[in-house]
């Protein structure tokens, strides 16, 4: 970045807003050191999911016994050899079997996306534009509560199931994904909310719209990217869980989390079962995070990371 | 209600059972907005319970409750409920055992967040505006999808290790025998292994900041960057003083995010090494205090220190967020 050649400041007709941009882009696409920074960076992200990706598709005993980089010479002298077996292996085979924890992950992902938001969309809701004793001092207490880490409140909740007898059930997960959501959710819809013109509110209010018609004919309709945001996280976030379901769950709720570190654990060495079970693990999200990337950035820009 | 409770192994059974709860609560929260909606000239307070009742119920019993009882916790023996006072955090302040993990996780707090900031910043800088820029920033904020268990797997695969004389298959070691040395078992020698754990985590982390950043460079008003430019300032100059100084509050509240999420991360360690050879920080020793050595006291001493280590940082963020919306 130090080599950038100065550019002589001349006197130019004032610059427009495409002209300087124009400038710019030649500027950092001249300047060496920094085009080598991002090709550098850019190589270390990739390399290594593309190294695993490849390794999936090789047979079992080329890849405990030649790096997977080797397979491109390998194609080219018409030898490599790949094929879908790894990942049969991993979703069928009777000692992996991960299409069951497959089934997992998304009966345990879809209530515990869709329970918390509506919630939160409720409390946002009343937060934001009833009027009612206590409002002000309860949302701060709430907001407040995004500073609690899970991991305090993991043991006695874990009793709390175990003495309700429901422990080691998809509703404890549902339930305890719920929970730890809400502080941020209704954070962040209620500032959304906020932002609706309060003329809306007021004309639907004047047309003798109770508070319950004006929440789903006023504000449904206009937060829709908004709880699409918001959705996108809590999907990865609960998808990508491991913690909560470790804990709160056994074997018959485990999502592929669980399973696939439980693997690195035991088999650490079969590397034929773990890539093709990292993949499978990893499509779903992929898959939702490139389609809705969008509204991913724009939540993340509004605060919507969870810590 | 057995039937209700566990599904059991048959997949449709669990399908089921999730369609049974999605509709109860519909049904539930259905009822409640009849109940609020029904009299004609409802009290503030029923409306406004009626909507946000189920959230602070749920946060009272599932948030402020449980926490509460933990911190009472951190104060008994083990499992006995003899009060032990502060034991457990001396305990934790002086056995070698602990001090290691707190060790580690303090250079997990003071290195990772800035390393992950800092590639993130420059990377958004570099590629800003560029011909690339979109295909350059989808490969680095791709990490951020996938699950942190999955990148430790991406990663422990670089850093595979096989005996001298046998063709190497992690790439890291690989490069080392090219380069004429002997490879290494990386994730077995420290310190070294707590930061090539670390690598997992800033490779995940790095996304977020650039994403950020590069919103925040992109606000940059370009009267600022124009005047600049015609005072002779380019190149380096440039990045020193006019962006970062322009994007301050923005980086503070990547940095403080960043390591919030540092402190309670548990998976990329438990997955690489499960805390051995000296690598386990204050979120995974919690869990292995908890759930595997069945330390309840000692577990709500860690979970409360970590929760101590917390609040001020996100007390800041909070602050400087406020200061960038302001800005914005």
């Amino acid at each position: 970045m130090t080599t950038t050649t100065p550019q002589v400041p001349t006197v130019r007709p004032p610059a427009s807003g495409i002209g300087s941009r124009a400038r710019k882009a030649r500027k950092a696409l001249t300047s060496p050191w920094a085009s080598t920074l991002a090709i550098v960076i850019a190589v270390l992200w990739t390399v290594p999911t593309v190294g695993l990706l490849v390794t999936s598709f090789r047979p079992e005993l080329d890849i405990r016994t030649s790096g997977w980089w080797t397979v491109f010479g390998d194609a080219f002298a018409g030898e490599g050899v790949f094929s879908l077996r790894n990942y049969e292996t991993a979703l069928y085979g009777s000692s992996t079997n991960m299409i069951e924890f497959f089934v997992n992950s998304f009966v345990v992902t879809l209530p515990a996306v869709f329970i918390p938001i509506t919630i939160a969309l409720l409390a946002a809701y009343g937060f934001a534009w009833i009027d009612f004793k206590g409002r002000d001092i309860l949302f701060i207490a709430v907001f407040a509560l995004q500073v609690v880490p899970i991991q305090i409140t993991l043991v006695p909740l874990l009793s709390a199931y175990v003495d309700l007898g429901i422990n080691g059930t998809f509703w404890t997960i549902w339930l305890s994904h719920s929970i730890f959501a809400l502080p941020l959710a209704i954070f962040l819809l209620h500032n959304f909310m906020k932002d609706v013109p309060r003329s809306l509110v007021e004309a639907a209010r004047v047309d003798g719209a109770g508070h319950v018609k004006i929440f789903f004919q006023v504000m449904m309709p206009l937060l829709t990217p908004a709880i699409a945001a918001f959705a996108i996280f809590q999907f990865l976030w609960v998808w990508n869980d491991l913690l909560v379901a470790l804990v709160m769950g056994d074997l018959r709720t485990f999502p592929l989390t669980v399973r696939i570190a439980e693997l690195a654990g035991s088999r650490g060495g079969d590397w034929h079962v773990l890539s093709a079970g990292a993949f499978i693990s990893m499509v779903v999200p992929v898959i939702v995070f490139l389609a809705l990337q969008r509204y991913f950035v724009r939540g993340m820009l509004a605060g919507a990371v969870k810590g | 209600m057995d039937w209700l409770l566990h599904a059991g192994d048959d997949p449709v059974h669990k399908l089921l059972l999730m369609l049974i709860a999605i509709g109860l609560f519909v049904a539930l929260m259905a009822i409640i907005l009849f109940v609020v909606d029904r009299p004609r000239n409802p009290a503030r307070w029923f409306v406004g319970f009626g909507f946000t009742g189920v959230a602070l119920l749920l946060l009272l019993a599932g948030l402020v409750y449980p926490a509460v009882l933990t911190i009472w916790t951190s104060f008994l023996r083990r499992n006995s409920g003899d009060f032990i006072g502060l034991d457990n955090y001396a305990r934790a302040f002086t056995e070698p055992q602990f001090l290691v993990v707190l060790g580690n996780t303090a250079l997990w707090v003071l290195v990772a967040p800035f390393v992950a900031t800092f590639l993130g910043l420059v990377y958004a800088y570099v590629v800003d505006r560029s011909r690339f820029e979109k295909l350059a920033k989808g490969l680095v904020f791709l990490p951020m999808a996938i699950s942190m268990v999955g990148a430790s797997i991406i990663w422990k695969f670089v850093y595979e290790f096989k005996p001298q004389g046998v063709e190497q298959t992690g790439l890291l070691n690989q490069f080392l025998v090219w380069l004429g040395g002997e490879p290494q078992q990386w994730l077995l020698s420290r310190p070294l292994n707590t930061f090539l754990i670390m690598v997992v985590f800033v490779w995940i982390q790095t996304g977020f900041a650039m994403t950020l950043l590069s919103a925040s460079i992109k606000a940059i008003p370009t009267d600022i960057t124009e005047a600049a430019r015609l005072d002779g300032v380019s190149g380096f100059g440039m990045f020193w003083r006019i962006t970062i100084p322009s994007i301050r509050p923005a980086l503070v509240v990547v940095l403080t995010t960043i390591a919030m999420t540092t402190l309670k991360t548990f998976d990329i360690v438990r997955t690489m090494t499960a805390g051995q050879f000296g690598t386990s920080i204050v979120a995974l020793e919690f869990y292995d205090q908890g759930f595997r050595q069945q330390d309840a006291g000692m577990a709500a001493a860690l979970a409360v220190l970590l929760f101590v280590i917390v609040v001020p940082v996100v007390v800041y963020n909070v602050r400087q967020q406020r200061k960038v919306e302001e800005i914005r």
